[in-house]
């Protein structure tokens, strides 16, 4: 065992975790502030449900010693509950192998399938029933996640053994999200009034603190994936930051030119962009290639956002153009700008032709189609029993009173309750009410 | 009596507050409001997205004033609050039945 490379991964997972809270705020800010308390409470409730079923089942699902027949499908149920952790972790060769006790990859990879589902909550904004989705994250990350992450992330996944390069999840993470927030997306449909209503972000403070606590924690999300204190976690690291400027700058340069303005919502956006394209390809470009990955992102993710106009298709807040999108550029961009003297195999632009870029796109569909369908089909499913969607009464009062009892904001001196309230009164238990 | 209303500029208020107070009005209320008139909001944008803001935030100055004094006092706010460009607000009065002092009770003229 290897006490920096432990020290790094248990730093960089709790790195990984506080991307979540950041992306509450991120999507938070950008909802109406009738339903900030309920977006927040959706990425909360992600660390609450996964967490619990990573532990009993997703772990070994991932990560477990492949079963099923051995087809690279899902791992075995040897590691349920967390049993058997005194052993390596299935596949792992090599001398970072050993350097970090098992139970600490699990924490790592732990917050990697908290964050992910969370980034679905974006596309479905605004008009989801607290209890459906709770049920939808359950299932997903059971079936979806694991298997994906079995796939890809675990030396005996079938993509994995055939050669797709992933440094830290733009198949899983961001492609598997993305995918699934545009299918229940179309399952739930669009938010009363969408798109003629006005639905402006409320609070871009707030998305602009949790666009920088996801760049914060994504040191953790990219450099952790190194698996070890070394050179290569460095690289992921300046590649990390680098393609995340590139991608802001780009974002406004295409704002500056197409509407005339520079927005503070543009610069948050474009930074996640490059955030998600640079995931992919982290620790297997050099930091030219970073630069390019970040403009690629940035200009191609803020002409994606608007595509959903031309669809009809409510993502609200643009799990689509930036996610699947940015993790479709990232986890192509592999094959082009990857190089050996970084780490991986090399790309187009390094001589290594088109073998590596056929293999990203394999991964790439792959992970579209599995995804896409399976979340369609556990989202029509929960539609058909316990319902999806608010009735459009609760819509349109707003997600935090009608499913919370709560609001975020007292916009009013008279509405907080206290000597002046008009509602204290008639809603707040009477004195002798608490008592008995 | 009369009640004289303005919907005017949010920056203005500090002048139209000293112009007031020079010119003897004792109290004023003062609410944010919004709306618009003939300039009709303006455009924000987002994600590339174009929203028209049609209701703009304002302030709402609302001053009770003796019959004598309502001329002089629509004329005080309008002159503090003139920038000259689109947006200045307006300024009006309407006729006002009663008025109650409520800590004396004292009624009408009395009371302002």
């Amino acid at each position: 065992m290897d006490t920096g490379n432990t020290a790094w991964l248990l730093a960089s997972s709790a790195l990984v975790l506080l991307m979540t809270p950041g992306l509450a705020f991120f999507y938070g800010g950008m909802v109406r502030g009738k339903n900030v308390l309920t977006m927040l409470m959706q990425n909360f409730i992600c660390i609450g449900i996964v967490s619990v079923v990573w532990v009993l089942v997703g772990y070994t699902l991932a990560f477990g010693r492949d079963g099923f027949g051995g087809h690279g499908i899902a791992g075995n149920f040897h590691q349920f509950g967390l049993a058997h952790m005194q052993e390596a972790v299935a596949g792992y060769a090599g001398p970072l192998a050993q350097s970090i006790p098992p139970v600490v990859f699990v924490a790592f990879q732990l917050m990697f399938a908290v964050i992910t589902p969370a980034l679905i909550t974006g596309s479905i904004a605004d008009r989801t029933k607290f209890g459906a989705f709770c049920v939808f994250v359950t299932l997903w990350s059971v079936l979806v996640y694991s298997l994906v992450a079995h796939w890809v992330f675990s030396p005996e996944g079938w993509l994995f053994k055939r050669g797709a390069e992933d440094f830290a999840g733009g198949t899983v993470v961001h492609i598997n999200a993305g995918i699934a927030g545009l299918a229940l997306a179309a399952v739930i449909g669009k938010r009363v009034g969408w798109p003629k209503e006005q639905m402006k972000p409320h609070n871009l403070p707030f998305t602009l603190l949790g666009a920088g606590l996801l760049w914060f924690g994504w040191f953790g999300f990219n450099a952790g994936s190194a698996l070890g204190a070394n050179q290569l976690a460095g690289y992921a690291f300046v590649n990390t930051n680098t393609a995340t400027a590139a991608a802001m700058l780009a974002w406004l340069v295409v704002e500056k030119l197409r509407d005339g303005h520079a927005t503070t919502l543009g610069a948050a956006s474009g930074a996640v962009a490059g955030l998600v394209a640079i995931t992919p390809a982290a620790g297997f470009v050099s930091p030219l290639g970073s630069i390019a990955i970040g403009i690629i992102a940035g200009v191609g993710c803020s002409l994606a956002v608007t595509l959903k106009f031309k669809f009809g298709l409510d993502d609200s807040l643009d799990v689509v153009g930036v996610h699947l999108v940015g993790g479709i550029l990232g986890s192509l961009a592999v094959g082009l700008f990857g190089t050996k003297t970084i780490a991986g195999l090399d790309g187009v632009f390094y001589g290594g032709g088109w073998h590596l870029f056929k293999e990203q796109a394999i991964a790439v569909g792959a992970v579209i189609v599995f995804s896409g369908v399976m979340s369609l089909i556990l989202g029509k499913l929960i539609d058909l029993t316990i319902g999806l969607r608010v009735s459009t009464e609760d819509e349109i009062t707003g997600l935090d009173q009608t499913i919370h009892a709560e609001s975020a904001y007292e916009t009013a001196a008279f509405a907080g309750g206290g000597a002046g309230s008009l509602t204290n009164q008639r809603t707040a238990p009477s004195a002798s009410t608490v008592v008995t | 009596m009369r009640l004289v209303t303005a919907v005017l500029k949010p920056f203005k208020l500090d002048d139209v507050k000293a112009a007031l107070e020079s010119f003897g009005v004792a109290g004023m209320t003062v609410s944010e409001v919004q709306g618009h008139g003939r300039q009709r909001g303006h455009t924000e944008v987002y994600r590339g997205a174009e929203y028209t803001v049609s209701f703009v935030p304002k302030v709402k100055v609302e001053v009770l004033v003796d019959d004598a004094d309502a001329p002089d006092v629509v004329g005080v706010i309008a002159k503090a609050a003139q920038t000259g460009s689109i947006g200045d607000g307006k300024v009006w009065s309407t006729p006002v039945d009663d008025v109650v002092r409520v800590r004396t009770g004292e009624r009408g003229v009395e009371a302002l």
